[in-house]
């Protein structure tokens, strides 16, 4: 569903992506695994067009994304800082975003009430805590049934109540057959989300594996030791 | 695009500044109009108020509010629109709400107390200057990734044009008097939309009389339908070619 292929970027002097090459099919749930600074949400934001690549190219359903928008209508994205602007409030902003991009998607207002993000419509998102905007980007990221869903460092910021209703909600979406892409530190929480691993390290992508495949490789049972075994490899 | 438009009008028109920037050219415009017992020398103060202060606010606003939509844009762009349009449609929000700032405060005056050619004259370039100015504060937020720096150099760009421009123009004439300028001189006043405007205004007063030779041969171009064609030309090209640099600078911008 998304391919890309030999993306490099170059931030001034540092090389935040190196050659990478990528294949993500329909109905996977793909760690993107790697250090800070290892590339991880430039990758992400290059999917979105957020960045645009030196040299490659990166393909949506067998499209090239490059000057092109409407492939977004099939992503949900959230981002690992949810900026917003202050002086909207959360109402005003779901009321925004559903009055830019809501269209022919059935909306899914599920996260909005399981988070009790109504009781909260008035606030202004200066007065947010860092949880609460985390759980207006995770609403918004799911609220338009997308194909895709992009989650950097989803759980981050989250109280375990929250961060368990979001990770049942990514199951739930797995399940129907959505690509989905986490990045995330905390890999312990991963392991019952993801079918496949993509290793990153100082811009260059270091493997892409199943889980299945690197428990085998490793011998370890659990995905953080099974990283942790390849870390010290590397 | 025109639903951004309206979320960036509202963010706008909600702003105090721009609340205070109107009221201020209201009670300016309207004192003086009454200060003055001659109409027409009224609308000479404030084509020089208006010179000095619209562009400032225009560039200084647009520079700030850009930078502060960081979040905003941000956000539009992980969306399913065109970078394109999201980038014009902020234009169009700060271009039409200061424009209506200045129509409502300056406009308004000078329709009540000199409602004739040269006051519409006046409106038309006002307006033409907020947007003008609007396009170079957004040509110079997107030029640079500093807040702290852009907002300098949007300073700077006000600085150049409002004074600097004059001191070597001045220099100019002084270096080359031998020289018959006079002509070229018309054509120098196309790089800086301010001067233009004032000229423009000036030669339709009674006061160009004063303005010796080079008033006259300015009389000649300016005073005639042709020349003050090419002069809004002019104003208008000073606005599309900053947009148009500014839209494909941020076309390939990272965020």
């Amino acid at each position: 569903m998304i391919i890309a292929s030999n993306v490099s970027k170059q931030f001034s002097r540092l090389k935040a992506l190196d050659n990478v090459s990528v294949t993500c099919n329909k109905g996977e749930c793909i760690a993107l695994i790697g250090p800070n600074g290892s590339g991880k949400t430039t990758l992400i934001k290059s999917i979105l067009g957020m960045v645009v690549p030196d040299s490659g190219f990166i393909t949506f359903n067998g499209n090239n994304i490059l000057h092109s928008w409407q492939y977004r209508n099939k992503i949900g994205y959230m981002p690992q800082i949810g900026r917003y602007p202050e002086n909207m409030t959360i109402g005003d902003v779901l009321d925004m975003m559903m009055d830019i991009r809501g269209g022919e998607n059935e909306l899914d207002e599920d996260l909005i009430h399981s988070f009790g993000l109504d009781l909260l419509k008035r606030k202004r998102m200066r007065t947010l805590s860092g949880g609460t905007r985390q759980k207006v980007s995770a609403s918004l990221a799911f609220l338009f049934d997308p194909e895709v869903l992009i989650l950097d460092e989803p759980t981050a910021g989250l109280d375990p109540v929250a961060s368990e209703i979001l990770k049942e909600k990514i199951i739930s979406e797995k399940e129907k057959g959505k690509l989905i892409l986490i990045t995330s530190h905390v890999l312990s929480e991963l392991d019952d989300l993801v079918t496949q691993i993509i290793y990153m390290q100082d811009g260059k992508l270091l493997f892409h594996k199943s889980i299945e495949a690197l428990r085998s490789d490793t011998g370890e049972e659990k995905l953080a030791k099974a990283i942790a075994s390849v870390m010290i490899n590397f | 695009m025109k639903k951004i438009i309206k979320y960036v009008m509202t963010d706008i028109l909600r702003n105090r500044i721009v609340m205070i920037y109107t009221i201020f050219l209201l009670v300016t415009s309207f004192s003086v109009f009454s200060l003055e017992d001659n109409d027409s020398k009224g609308l000479l103060s404030l084509l020089n108020i208006i010179l000095l202060i619209v562009p400032l606010v225009s560039i200084v606003f647009s520079t700030i509010y850009v930078y502060n939509s960081a979040e905003f844009i941000e956000l539009l762009v992980s969306q399913p629109l065109k970078r394109k349009s999201i980038w014009l449609s902020l234009f169009a929000g700060l271009a039409g709400s200061l424009s209506i700032a200045f129509f409502v405060g300056v406009g308004i005056p000078i329709l009540l107390y000199q409602a004739n050619a040269i006051g519409g004259m006046m409106i038309g370039v006002g307006v033409l200057l907020s947007i003008i100015f609007v396009a170079i504060a957004m040509l110079a937020a997107v030029l640079t990734r500093d807040k702290a720096k852009g907002i300098g150099v949007a300073i700077l760009l006000w600085l150049y044009f409002s004074i600097l421009f004059d001191g070597l123009v001045l220099f100019l004439l002084f270096q080359f008097a031998d020289y018959p300028l006079e002509k070229a001189m018309i054509g120098i006043t196309a790089f800086n939309p301010i001067d233009l405007s004032r000229i423009m205004i000036l030669l339709h007063m009674d006061v160009s009389a004063m303005m010796g030779y080079t008033g006259a041969i300015f009389k000649e171009f300016f005073g005639t339908a042709i020349g003050m064609v090419i002069s809004f030309g002019v104003l208008l090209f000073w606005v599309l070619l900053p947009v148009w640099v500014a839209t494909r600078k941020f076309n390939s911008k990272d965020l």
